[in-house]
């Protein structure tokens, strides 16, 4: 029952400074950073007081609402200081590490011969539960909830993003295990969308539904692929995964260690040697940021894709579920006449003297600047063509926007996650933040109807 | 310290004031302003408001110009006319002459004047008081009204009707965004209404043809839609119409520079090219319609529809605002239809209503601008129904799974 996904609508974004594809080290970290902010709707609740120490795969924290999903340490070390913001909200988890790399044993797994029942127990007991998010509500997956399905996206369409066929090289055997524990836990099958026309690392895997993805993006992003081949229907769970973690879940099943290691690409046009990293969940990106080398100390510093990312310091660390980092130039300057003068060097969904749609292979530098002010949406028919869900993009903002629970509903807000919002944020003309807007229209929902 | 940096601090000083929108109106006219993207998307596109309206600005710039010309132009006809001279159009010969232009731009531009002038006082006073930014609508706005009212309109009523139509048809529903009505049509509709004789008949749209009036000098020009109204054959040549060599409001008379401004606005993307294919089409099938009812021989030339129906229905879109309207105010992305499908539907009966209207209300011929304020109102309808078929495609896939 494979099914190809073809798409029409989208945009490829083409940025210069994309990571060459040779695999390095990074220099070890010597903190590594948990932030609850990145376990969205999670109040954690610490198990580890200051200056506590642990192995690598002991719990640090748990779910406030939910003790089972537990959340575990990176490495091994000592836990440094808890940082917190208003309301004693915690928003930093600094451990310290202790360059041992001792492991917490969990016991191998044999995901074909263990029930679903002991394989979910430990995914929660190990750490591993986090990695497993939900569609509706974009959120870590509800622990009684019985997914229909579960979707994984195997290709990155995405500006910059990291190849796959990189970041996952040689790890066909923790993939299968994955794949094949996921499998367990559905009554559904597990979907993977894979490059149509190019050598993929999934296609040899067992146990999965495969499909070929073609077009522009967004044909990479998962809510792309689960909306092509069974949309998410009210009262519905679909999980999702991340191909990159993965690799974390299928290591933990045949090792029964939580290794956190992860290839990450570098890239930007702040960069001076754009290429892949070896490093850990939480390190601090000043670790491989300066071996790559920054061009300008002014650079804005992206964990996570240069659409969907979160800005980070120079002494910040790598998100939780980010294996891509880039550095853009900052676009703080003013621009004599920028609203009416041709323009050549920027990406532009319209022909308003704007010419980028001359030359559609040409790689851009673009910078963080808006180029125009914040203004109530006006034009209308251009999301669309970016938008190859079958939703109608603009009502549902609007939707949102007003509060309107039940149009949400009705129009398709149980299919949609913020990222699905990036490509027509990007060509928004009256620069309204979509990715907002939809992450608090999914708040609401998630609050009033549950 | 350069231009730039004085800019910048002087914005900063005005940041939380009263006045800051004002100065950042200004500011942001000069310079695209220095605001960088929070987490989301970090980059984004090139396009924002001022360009698109601008762009739609350079698409009316060549209908301006014409219009400058003609005023001066039709003038000098009527004059000829009236000391039974018949003047044969050349566009070089007597139409692109310094005279022409004199007189053009001295009753055409303080139009344009009045308008900016009077629209955008209004539009910073609001944004001053809400203290938001000031938004870029009523540029548009600002250059579709004095093209499409006649030429010799008191600027005192023009600058009523405009402070009557930002606040009304705009401002309180909330601003560039926010309105129901096309601000430049509520403007046209409040002249219409409230001055009818100086927006219709045979007397306005020549430069000092009021004024005079009953004199041994007095000159008129009718509108071919008037004399088709009345039954009778207009003067003008396909050739004329076509190109623009007839009385009509300032900006309207040119189909051809229409025409170009409708596939430049088209390939920039800004306009809707649906919007403007449907309602071409359902203006000409209704024409064809009408065309059908004269050749059954249902109404007869007795009959005063017969002057309007008869016309062979391409020619309604050459003549009167139909193909202004259609260019530069149905593609209105505010108060037209939203959704892709239902700007089909939208610019189908655009069409198809004014000239409905145009044949059946002989009396002001002008179908256009109703046509399209009615199908502003009902562009919401319409896209309820379009999302609803969505939702109900939505409803049905979840039917069949608990089936």
């Amino acid at each position: 029952m494979s099914k190809d996904i073809k798409i029409n609508k989208g945009l490829d974004i083409k940025l210069v400074g994309e990571a060459a594809k040779t695999v390095s080290n990074a220099p070890k970290s010597r903190t590594y950073t948990i932030k609850p902010s990145d376990f969205h709707l999670i109040t954690p609740k610490m198990m580890i007081k200051e200056g506590g120490t642990f192995n690598a795969g002991d719990p640090i924290f748990y779910s406030k609402a939910n003790e089972s999903i537990k959340f575990v340490a990176p490495v091994s070390g000592v836990l440094k200081e808890i940082k917190r913001g208003a309301k004693r909200v915690i928003t930093h988890i600094i451990i310290e590490s202790d360059g041992k790399d001792t492991f917490a044993d969990y016991g191998r797994v044999d995901p074909a011969t263990t029930s679903a029942e002991q394989l979910k127990t430990r995914l929660l007991s190990s750490g591993l539960w986090p990695f497993i998010k939900q569609r509706p509500y974009d959120i870590i997956a509800d622990t009684d909830d019985a997914p229909r399905d579960v979707f994984i996206s195997g290709y990155n369409s995405g500006p910059l993003s990291p190849d796959l066929e990189v970041v996952l090289e040689g790890k066909q055997a923790e993939l299968q295990a994955a794949v094949t524990a996921l499998g367990k836990l559905t009554e559904g099958a597990v979907h993977i969308g894979m490059p149509k026309n190019a050598k993929s690392i999934f296609a040899e895997l067992n146990d999965v539904v495969l499909h070929g993805v073609s077009g522009p993006h967004p044909a990479g992003n998962v809510g792309t692929q689960i909306n092509k081949v069974k949309p998410v229907n009210k009262g519905e769970t679909v999980w999702t995964v991340n191909a990159a973690d993965l690799v974390i879940i299928g290591e933990h099943l045949l090792t029964g260690k939580f290794n956190p290691e992860r290839v990450v690409s570098v890239s930007g046009s702040c960069i001076e040697n754009p290429k892949y990293y070896r490093t850990k969940i939480g390190s601090e990106v000043s670790t491989f940021l300066y071996d790559a080398g920054l061009k300008d100390e002014k650079a804005r510093l992206i964990s996570g894709n240069v659409l969907t990312g979160e800005r980070v310091a120079p002494d910040g660390s790598l998100g939780f579920y980010h294996n891509e980092f880039v550095a853009i130039p900052e676009g703080d300057d003013y621009e004599f006449f920028g609203w009416n003068k041709p323009v050549f060097n920027k990406i532009s969904p319209t022909r308003a003297l704007t010419f980028s749609w001359l030359t559609p292979n040409k790689k851009y530098d673009l910078n963080t600047n808006t180029n125009g002010e914040h203004r109530a949406f006006v034009v209308t028919g251009s999301y669309e063509e970016v938008f190859p869900l079958d939703i109608f993009p603009l009502q549902l903002l609007k939707a949102c926007m007003v509060e309107d629970l039940d149009a949400m509903e009705q129009m398709g807000m149980y299919e949609v996650a913020p990222e699905d919002f990036a490509l027509t944020e990007f060509i928004c003309i009256s620069k309204q933040p979509h990715q907002a807007i939809i992450r608090k229209g999914l708040d609401l929902m998630h609050q009033e109807i549950g | 310290m350069g231009f730039k940096e004085k800019m910048n601090s002087l914005k900063e000083e005005y940041k939380g004031k009263k006045m800051a929108p004002a100065f950042n109106a200004l500011h942001t006219f000069l310079y695209t302003p220095n605001e960088t993207t929070k987490n989301g998307s970090h980059i984004r596109a090139a396009d924002d408001l001022k360009r698109t309206m601008n762009t739609v600005i350079l698409a009316l710039l060549p209908v301006l110009v014409w219009g400058i010309f003609n005023a001066g132009y039709q003038y000098h006809a009527a004059v000829d006319a009236a000391n039974g001279i018949i003047r044969e159009p050349s566009l070089l010969g007597n139409f692109l002459t310094w005279d022409n232009f004199v007189i053009g731009a001295w009753t055409v531009l303080p139009l344009v004047i009045v308008s900016y002038g009077v629209g955008l006082t209004v539009e910073f006073i609001f944004a001053v008081i809400k203290g938001h930014e000031v938004e870029e609508g009523y540029l548009v706005t600002g250059m579709l009204v004095p093209l499409i009212v006649p030429v010799d309109i008191p600027l005192w009523m023009l600058a009523v009707a405009i402070i009557f139509g930002v606040i009304i048809g705009k401002e309180v529903f909330g601003g560039t965004g926010m309105n129901i009505l096309n601000p430049a049509l509520t403007i046209r509709a409040f002249l219409f209404f409230a001055y009818p004789t100086w927006m219709s008949g045979d007397k306005v749209w020549v430069h000092d043809a009021v004024k005079l009036a009953g004199t041994p000098d007095a000159i008129s020009g009718e509108t071919i839609l008037g004399t088709y109204a009345a039954n009778a054959e207009p003067v003008y040549n396909t050739f004329d119409m076509f190109f623009g060599f007839i009385p009509g409001s300032v900006g309207e008379t040119s189909t051809f520079l229409i025409i170009i401004g409708a596939l430049f606005l088209m390939f920039t993307k800004i306009a809707s090219w649906r919007i403007i294919l449907s309602a071409v089409v359902g203006a000409a099938v209704m024409g064809l319609i009408f065309n059908g009812i004269v050749d059954q021989g249902w109404i007869t030339e007795s009959s005063k529809f017969y002057g309007l129906m008869s016309t062979p229905f391409w020619k309604h879109l050459i003549v009167g605002g139909i193909a202004f309207g259609i260019t530069y105010m149905a593609t209105d992305p505010v108060s037209g239809s939203q959704t892709n499908k239902g700007k089909y539907w939208y610019g189908f009966l655009i069409g198809f209503f004014s000239i409905m209207i145009r044949v059946f209300n002989p009396a002001y011929p002008e179908g256009v601008f109703l046509a399209i304020l009615l199908m502003n109102v009902f562009a919401p309808t319409i896209d309820h129904y379009v999302v609803q078929a969505n939702i109900k495609h939505r409803m049905k896939r979840l039917k069949l799974k608990t089936a």
